[in-house]
C-alpha cells in the first residue's frame, strides 16, 4: 500500500503535472449528472471549476472523478435547481467544508499577504530600479584599473598578434 | 555483481567529489597551481564514476534483476524495453542518480571544453559544482540508495505506473533535469565570481551558453510534460497551475530573465550584480522545486506516507546552498563594480523591464505555491490557491511583457529611440489589428478579450519578423545586399527572432484553446451520433483488445465533416494487469483548425457509454511554439560567439576575414 502510494508520488514528480495519478484519469462530469437546463448547467460548471476536490491534489471538482467530487457536483446542481444564487451556494459549501474548498481564496486578513505580495514586490522592484538609476547617474564611475593577472593576459594577447 | 559495481562507483564518486570541492579552493587561495589543476581530472572522474553507477542501474532494469529492490518496485519483466529503460528515472532513487549524472556531465563539460577560461575561475566553478555533487551524492548514498538488494529475490516486479508508460514521458524527465541542473552552472559561475570578488563582461560570455542550453532543455521538458498531460490525462487541458508544475515554471521564468540580463552584461558590462543574484535565484528555485516535490511537503496535506528523513536532508541541502550563496552575495557583491550607464529608453532599459516583469511574475507563482504551506505551518489554517489566483496575478504581469517584447530588439544600446521603434512596428500593429477585427467578425460573440489575445500573438510574430527585416534591409536594399546582410547576421539574431515568434505561437495556442474550446459530454449508445465544431461523430461500439502488458476496451468513432469522411478515432481504456491500474487513452484527430479529442468513459446502466468530446482550436500551436523557442535557442547556441573554445579559432580566422563580427 505504502509502495503504491509512494509510486504515485514519484509519478507526480515525473509528470510535473498532477499528483494524484493513482486515480484513473478522465471522467469527471458524467452525462447523467448534467442538468437539462443549459443555462443552469453552465453555471454549475463555472461553480465547479472554482471548487476544490477535497481528497485530490489541486484538482477542481469539475476535473476530478473522486466520489467526493461527484457528491459535491450533485450538491451544487441540487442547490441550483432549488434556485439558490451562486453566492449562496459557495457560502453553503464553505460553511460545510471550510475555506480549503475554494480554489480562489477570499481576501481576508489571513490572505492579505497572499493577494498583496505580488503588487508589493512589483512596486518595491520598481522603486529599487528608479532609486538605483538615480544614484548611478549621480556617481558615474571611472573604470577600475586592471589586476595583475589581467595585465599578464593582456600582455600575452597583445604579444601573440 | 553489477549492482555492487554501481554502488561502489557511487561511493567512489562521492570521494572524488569531496576532492573536487576542497583542493581547488585551497589551490586558488594559496596560489598552488598543482592543487588548482586537480579540479579538471576530478570533474572528469566524477562524471565517469556516476555514469558507471547509472549504467549499472540501467543494466539491472534491462535484465529485470528483481533482486535489486528498486527494480522490483518499479519494473516488471513484461514491460516494453523503452519503459524498462525509462523506469530507471521513473522513481525517486533512480531519478536522483540521473540528477547527479547530469550535474557531473555539466561539470565534466566545463573541465574538458572550458580550456579558454582563466584557470582560477575554472577551478572555482568546478569546486562549487563539486560541492553540489557532494551534497546530492551524500543524499543518495545515505537515504536513497538504488542498489539495495532483496533476499530472497522475487520472481516478478511490481511494475511502473501505467500513466508513466508513455514515450513523451520517457524523455520528459531527462530534459527537465538537464534544465534544472544546467542552471547549476550559472550558479557555480556566480559563486566563483563572488569568491573571486571580480567579474567582467567575459564572465557573461562564458555563462551564457550554459544558461542557454539549460533554458532550452527546460523549455522542451516543460512542453513535453504539458503535452503528455494533454493527451494522457484525458482532460484536454495543458496547464493546471499545479504546485508540481509551478516548481518547473519558476526556474524557467527566472532562467529566461537570466538569459536576458546576461546579454546586457556581456554587451554593455552593466547589471552585473543583478545578473549574479539572478543566477543564484534561478538555481535556488531549481533546488526548491526538487525539495518541494522530493520531500513530500506538497503531498503531506493529503496523508501520503513519505520518508521524512529525505525531506529534512533536502531541506538542509537547500538551506546550505541558498543561504550560503546569499550570504556570500551580501558579503562580496559590494566589491563588484557597476559599469555601463544607459538611458531608461534603450536596449538595456527594455531588458530591465523584461527582468522586472519576469521576476515579479515568478514571485507571484512562488507566493501562490508556498503561501498555503506557510499559512498551514504557522496558523493551521488551510487554504487552496488554484488557477483563479494565478490568472489574476500572473497574467496581468505577462501581458505588458508580451506587448513590450517586439520593442526590445528594435532599441539601440545605451540610448534608444522609442518613437523610431514604434514607427518600425506599425506594420506589426496593423497586422494584429486586422487579425483582431477578423477574429471578432468570425466569432461574433464573447469572450471579448480573446481576439485581443490573438492579436497579441500576431504582434509578437510579426514584430519578431520586422526586426529581422530591418536588420537585413529587406525593403530598400538590393537583393544582393539583403543576401549579404542575411549571411553576415550573427546567428543569435535569428535565435532571438525564432524564440520571440515561438512565444507568439504559444500565446495564440493558449488563448484560442482556452477561449473557444467546445465540449460535449454525452451518454452514447452504439450507433448514436454527436455533433461538435462542424464534425459528426458516429459511435460504432466497443471491442476488446489485448496489448503487450495491458487489456483494453476500444471504442470506435467514425468522424465526418459536412458529409465527407474525415477519420476514424479509437479512444480506449487500458487495464494494466501487473500494476493493477488503468489509464484512459484519448483519441485525437489533429488539424490546423484544432484537435478533435475523444475520451471513452465507463459503460452506463442502460448499455450506453459516457463519452466526452472536445474541440480544442489551434491547441497544437502551444507545443509547436515551444519547439520553435527551443530551436531558436539552439540556433543562438550555435553562434560562433557562444561556442565554447571558439575565440581561439576566431582569432586565427580574423586575419583572413576581418568583417566577421
Amino acid at each position: 500500500m505504502i509502495m503504491a502510494l509512494r509510486r504515485s508520488i514519484l509519478a507526480a514528480f515525473l509528470s510535473m503535472v498532477v499528483a494524484l495519478l493513482a486515480l484513473s484519469p478522465a471522467f469527471a462530469v458524467q452525462p447523467d449528472e448534467m442538468l437539462k437546463d443549459p443555462a443552469l448547467e453552465a453555471r454549475a460548471r463555472a461553480l465547479s471549476e472554482g471548487l476544490r476536490c477535497l481528497v485530490c491534489q489541486n484538482e477542481s471538482i469539475d476535473d476530478s472523478n473522486a466520489p467526493l467530487a461527484k457528491d459535491l457536483r450533485l450538491l451544487v446542481r441540487e442547490k441550483l435547481k432549488a434556485g439558490d444564487s451562486d453566492k449562496q451556494i459557495i457560502d453553503f459549501i464553505v460553511s460545510r467544508y471550510g475555506e480549503f474548498v475554494l480554489l480562489k481564496p477570499r481576501f481576508e486578513p489571513h490572505t492579505w499577504l497572499l493577494w498583496l505580495a505580488t503588487p508589493l514586490v512589483l512596486f518595491a522592484a520598481l522603486a529599487a530600479i528608479i532609486f538605483g538609476y538615480r544614484r548611478r547617474e549621480s556617481v558615474a564611475e571611472a573604470p577600475k584599473p586592471l589586476t595583475a593577472s589581467e595585465k599578464r593576459r593582456l600582455k600575452r594577447l597583445v604579444g601573440e598578434s | 555483481m553489477i549492482a555492487e559495481t554501481g554502488h561502489y562507483a557511487l561511493i567512489l564518486a562521492l570521494g572524488v567529489a569531496i576532492v573536487q570541492m576542497v583542493l581547488p579552493i585551497i589551490g586558488t587561495r594559496y596560489r598552488d597551481p598543482q592543487l588548482t589543476a586537480i579540479a579538471v581530472p576530478a570533474a572528469q572522474a566524477e562524471f565517469i564514476l556516476i555514469a558507471i553507477a547509472f549504467f549499472a542501474l540501467m543494466t539491472a532494469y534491462v535484465t529485470s534483476d528483481f533482486s535489486v529492490a528498486n527494480v522490483y518496485q518499479n519494473s516488471a519483466s513484461e514491460k516494453p524495453l523503452l519503459y524498462k529503460i525509462s523506469g530507471v528515472w521513473g522513481n525517486h532513487e533512480g531519478s536522483m542518480i540521473l540528477w547527479v549524472l547530469i550535474l557531473s556531465l555539466f561539470g565534466a563539460a566545463v573541465a574538458t571544453f572550458g580550456t579558454n577560461l582563466p584557470r582560477q575561475l575554472q577551478a572555482n566553478v568546478l569546486a562549487v559544482q563539486g560541492s553540489i555533487a557532494v551534497a546530492f551524492l551524500l543524499f543518495i548514498v545515505t537515504t536513497s540508495n538504488p542498489f539495495v538488494r532483496l533476499n530472497p529475490a522475487p520472481f516478478e516486479g511490481l511494475g511502473l505506473n501505467p500513466v508513466l508508460q508513455d514515450p513523451a514521458l520517457a524523455f520528459h524527465p531527462p530534459f527537465l533535469y538537464t534544465g534544472y541542473v544546467g542552471f547549476s552552472m550559472a550558479f557555480s559561475f556566480a559563486v566563483a565570481a563572488l569568491i573571486d570578488g571580480h567579474i567582467d563582461a567575459a564572465w557573461a560570455r562564458w555563462v551564457r551558453p550554459w544558461t542557454l542550453a539549460a533554458w532550452m532543455c527546460l523549455t522542451l521538458g516543460i512542453a513535453m510534460g504539458s503535452w503528455w498531460a494533454y493527451y494522457e490525462l484525458g482532460w484536454g487541458g495543458f496547464w493546471f497551475w499545479d504546485p508540481v508544475e509551478n516548481a518547473s515554471l519558476m526556474p524557467w521564468l527566472a532562467g529566461t530573465a537570466l538569459l536576458h540580463s546576461a546579454l546586457v552584461m556581456e554587451k554593455r558590462d552593466a547589471l552585473k550584480v543583478w545578473t549574479i543574484l539572478l543566477a543564484i535565484i534561478t538555481f535556488s528555485l531549481s533546488l526548491m522545486g526538487t525539495f518541494l516535490v522530493r520531500s513530500g511537503v506538497l503531498t503531506s496535506v493529503h496523508a501520503f506516507a513519505v520518508d521524512p528523513s529525505r525531506g529534512v536532508f533536502i531541506l538542509a541541502i537547500m538551506g546550505v546552498f541558498i543561504g550560503g550563496a546569499f550570504a556570500l552575495f551580501a558579503w562580496r557583491a559590494p566589491l563588484l563594480s557597476q559599469g555601463g550607464l544607459f538611458a531608461p529608453i534603450s536596449r538595456e532599459g527594455s531588458l530591465v523591464l523584461n527582468n522586472l516583469l519576469l521576476t515579479v511574475a515568478c514571485a507571484a507563482v512562488l507566493v501562490g505555491t508556498l503561501y498555503p504551506l506557510a499559512l498551514e505551518a504557522l496558523t493551521g489554517a488551510k487554504i487552496s490557491v488554484g488557477p483563479p489566483f494565478f490568472n489574476l496575478t500572473f497574467v496581468p504581469l505577462i501581458v505588458p511583457l508580451l506587448i513590450a517584447v517586439p520593442f526590445g530588439p528594435m532599441l539601440a544600446w545605451k540610448r534608444g529611440d522609442l518613437l523610431a521603434a514604434a514607427q518600425r512596428l506599425v506594420a506589426a500593429a496593423i497586422a494584429s489589428l486586422v487579425v483582431i477585427v477578423g477574429v471578432l467578425a468570425y466569432t461574433q460573440k464573447g469572450p471579448w478579450l480573446a481576439p485581443l489575445g490573438i492579436g497579441l500573438g500576431i504582434w509578437l510574430i510579426v514584430g519578431a519578423a520586422t526586426d529581422l527585416a530591418y536588420r537585413v534591409k529587406l525593403f530598400g536594399a538590393s537583393r544582393d545586399e539583403v543576401w549579404r546582410r542575411l549571411r553576415n547576421l550573427p546567428r543569435s539574431t535569428f535565435g532571438t527572432t525564432l524564440a520571440h515568434a515561438g512565444l507568439g505561437l504559444v500565446v495564440i495556442g493558449i488563448i484560442s484553446t482556452t477561449a473557444w474550446r467546445a465540449e460535449r459530454i454525452e451518454a452514447l449508445a452504439p450507433g448514436a451520433t454527436l455533433d461538435i465544431a462542424g464534425y459528426q461523430l458516429t459511435f460504432e461500439g466497443v471491442t476488446e483488445h489485448q496489448g503487450s502488458n495491458y487489456k483494453a476496451r476500444v471504442g470506435t468513432f467514425k468522424v465526418t465533416r459536412g458529409g465527407s469522411p474525415v477519420t476514424e478515432l479509437t479512444p480506449s481504456k487500458r487495464a494494466y494487469v501487473v500494476e493493477k491500474n488503468s489509464t484512459t487513452e484519448a483519441a485525437i484527430h489533429d488539424s490546423w483548425r484544432g484537435d478533435l479529442y475523444v475520451v471513452l468513459g465507463d459503460q452506463l446502466k442502460d448499455g450506453a457509454y459516457s463519452v466526452r468530446v472536445y474541440f480544442n482550436p489551434m491547441v497544437r500551436l502551444i507545443w509547436i511554439g515551444a519547439l520553435v523557442m527551443f530551436f531558436g535557442g539552439g540556433v543562438s547556441l550555435s553562434d560562433r560567439r557562444l561556442r565554447v573554445g571558439a575565440p581561439k579559432r576566431a582569432q586565427a580566422k580574423a586575419t583572413a576575414a576581418p568583417a566577421g563580427e
